[in-house]
Formats: structure tokens, C-alpha cells, sequence
């Protein structure tokens, strides 16, 4: 009886060391609160924040680099959601980075394009499809309005198509409450 | 002695496949085989797994245990199981974080493979000794990881071709299972 209970107390006490040590020696690096930011941040990929992309921006607010008030694609719901994840104080949306704008979509003229690929380059999330010296179109389900295509175009042949609100895209608002500027 | 070595291998990775004629560890069979990439990530793991398990529950069952605590066998071997899985998930998410997403909860129900623990008491029975166990677990594990891949690449078929309705998802899946182990029985006349 007191052997088999020795037994299993040290078979449990060697494997939980060997545990122990595993887990510090095999601890991966990886910052979960990155992710949480990034799932919140609207993943237009524009870049008005000042950063290269959603990722990026969302790892300079996790090292304290960068405020939560840059993103106007995510506008007033993101900042606070962000501002609630971080358990800061909400913040106004900085204008210096543009200010938000009805969802859009682009649109290529069709008859005016003359095939460049310039937007293709600019495109951050492969929404325009085409090739050299053939007509580009946008797909519409993947532009995610970042209007980064629109100053590469050489003929000015895209426009931004506000998406209107229709009975079938209509969503419940979010709750938005008016937040000033402390002195 | 090296002919008794590779009767063993030969043994368990056709004659006395682990999952066709045995039927041990079927919910991975069943739950990794959608995609191949999965099944040869989750045989690598179990093949891991097993080895190194059947070669420490030996060790445990002749030196630990002895004679007088038998009944702690069970116990001491799912103890010893689930420390190896535990130490496999760490050096898996460590070394492949994207086999990690893919494996998903499969990794650590490597524990519950009754594969695993069947390995270890099976070599208890037949009295191995401790290479023969650590090649019995590797064949055993062999076997097992040859068949998920074998029937993972026919599931990965089977999902482009015009199956009856009724037949769609498990049932053929497990159809063809059970034709894969009479495919199996033909390897019982190779070794006596």
C-alpha cells in the first residue's frame, strides 16, 4: 500500500519536473494581445494610421508606440473597442489621419483603362484583378476601400462607389457615445 | 535474434495492423483522415508518441512495478502517456506552430488513442523485452501511421467523386475502412 502510493507520488513528481522543464526550455514566443488588436483593427490595410498595415499598427499600440485613436476605417466603434481591450481612457479620432468615411468600394472605368498594372501593385489585399495591356476590374467583395489604388492611376479612371444602404446590408448601429476633448 | 527484430516489425506494421485487425485506435483513424497533410503530422506525433511510450512504461513495469504492484499498471502507464503527449504538444507548438493549428485538439487526445495505452500492455503480455517493446510501439505506431495516410489520400479522393447521397461523409468513410481491414487479412498467411 505505502510502496504503490511512493510509486505514483514519484513517477508523478519526475514527470511533472520533465514537464517543468519542457515548458520553459519549448516557451513559445508570441504576443496574444498583437492578435486580439489586429481582430479588432478593420483590415482595410491602408495604411492612413502611418503604419504598413493592420498587423503592424496593431503591434506598435501593443508596445505602447502608437495611439488608439489612428485607425478612421474602424472610426468610433474601433476606438473604443480598442480603447476597452486596453483598459484605456477613449480618445477622439485623431484628423491628422483622415477622418471616416461612408463604406466604399472602388470602381475601375472600364472604358478608360489602359492596363498599366499600377493599381494591381498598389492594391494591399489583391483586390484588382487583371494583367498588362488588358482592362482591370475590381472585386467588389474583396476592396476593402483603402482608396490606395486611386492616386497610382494615370488616366484617373477609378472612383470610390459609396456602398449604399440597402434593406439587405442594413445593421443595428452601434452604440456611439460623443466623447470630448478633455482640456 | 535481428530475423526475431524484424518479424516483430513486419508483424505489426501489416500482419497485426494496430487499426485494421486489432481495431485500436480508430477515433484518430476516423478524426485526422480528412486531409493528408493532418494524418502524416498526427502519425509522426503518435509514431513519437509511441515509441518513446512503450520504451519508458518497459521500464516502469519491470523495474517500478515488479511483480508485486501489477495493479498499478494501467494507472502508472496512462500517467506516463499523458506526460509524454503533454511534452510532444510543447515541442510540436515550439517547432511547427501551423502542424499545431492543424492537429488542433487531436494532439492532445493523442492520450486517449487507445492505441497508446494498448501498445505498453500488450508488450506486458507477450513478455517482450525492452527492444523488442520499442520496436513493437515503433512497428505498431508504423502501421498505424501507414494506414491514416493510406485512407487519409482515399478520403482526399473520395471527396471529388459522385458518391450516393446516402453514402455522403462518414458512411463511406467507413466503408471503406471496413475494406481496408479485409484488404488487410490477406497479409495473415505472411508470417507463421
Amino acid at each position: 500500500m505505502v510502496t504503490a502510493l511512493l510509486v505514483m507520488a514519484g513517477l508523478a513528481l519526475v514527470l511533472g519536473a520533465v514537464l517543468g522543464y519542457a515548458s520553459i526550455r519549448f516557451k513559445v514566443e508570441g504576443d496574444p494581445l498583437v492578435a486580439k488588436i489586429d481582430a479588432i483593427l478593420p483590415q482595410t490595410q491602408c495604411g492612413q494610421c502611418g503604419f504598413p498595415g493592420c498587423r503592424p499598427y496593431a503591434t506598435a499600440i501593443a508596445n505602447g508606440e502608437a495611439d488608439i485613436n489612428q485607425c478612421p476605417p474602424g472610426g468610433e466603434p474601433g476606438m473604443l473597442a480598442l480603447a476597452d481591450l486596453l483598459g484605456v481612457e477613449p480618445k477622439p479620432l485623431n484628423a491628422e489621419h483622415g477622418k471616416p468615411k461612408p463604406k466604399a468600394v472602388a470602381t475601375i472605368d472600364e472604358k478608360l483603362c489602359i492596363g498599366c498594372t499600377l493599381c494591381l501593385q498598389a492594391c494591399p489585399v489583391d483586390a484588382i484583378l487583371g494583367a498588362a495591356k488588358h482592362m482591370h476590374t475590381v472585386i467588389a467583395s474583396e476592396c476593402t476601400g483603402c482608396e490606395l489604388c486611386i492616386a497610382p492611376c494615370p488616366v484617373d479612371c477609378i472612383h470610390m462607389r459609396v456602398i449604399e444602404e440597402k434593406v439587405d446590408n442594413w445593421k443595428w448601429r452601434y452604440p456611439i457615445f460623443e466623447i470630448k476633448q478633455a482640456a | 535474434m535481428i530475423e526475431n527484430y524484424l518479424l516483430i516489425l513486419i508483424g505489426t506494421v501489416l500482419v497485426n495492423n494496430i487499426v485494421l485487425v486489432k481495431i485500436l485506435g480508430l477515433c484518430p483513424f476516423m478524426g485526422v483522415s480528412k486531409k493528408l497533410e493532418a494524418s502524416i503530422g498526427m502519425g509522426a506525433a503518435t509514431t513519437f508518441v509511441l515509441t518513446v511510450g512503450s520504451g519508458t512504461s518497459y521500464l516502469i513495469n519491470q523495474y517500478l512495478l515488479g511483480t508485486d504492484l501489477f495493479y498499478l499498471r494501467t494507472l502508472s502507464f496512462i500517467v506516463v502517456i499523458a506526460g509524454v503527449v503533454q511534452f510532444t504538444e510543447m515541442v510540436v507548438e515550439k517547432t511547427s506552430p501551423v502542424l499545431y493549428q492543424v492537429l488542433g485538439i487531436y494532439l492532445p487526445l493523442i492520450t486517449t488513442n487507445c492505441a497508446v495505452l494498448g501498445i505498453p500492455l500488450l508488450n506486458v503480455q507477450a513478455k517482450h523485452n525492452f527492444v523488442e517493446s520499442l520496436l513493437f510501439g515503433f512497428g505498431g505506431s508504423v502501421g498505424f501511421s501507414l494506414v491514416l495516410i493510406l485512407f487519409a489520400s482515399m478520403r482526399e479522393r473520395m471527396e471529388a467523386a459522385d458518391v450516393p447521397t446516402p453514402f455522403r461523409g462518414a458512411s463511406i468513410a467507413f466503408v471503406t475502412a471496413g475494406l481496408m481491414s479485409l484488404a488487410f487479412m490477406g497479409f495473415a498467411g505472411l508470417i507463421r
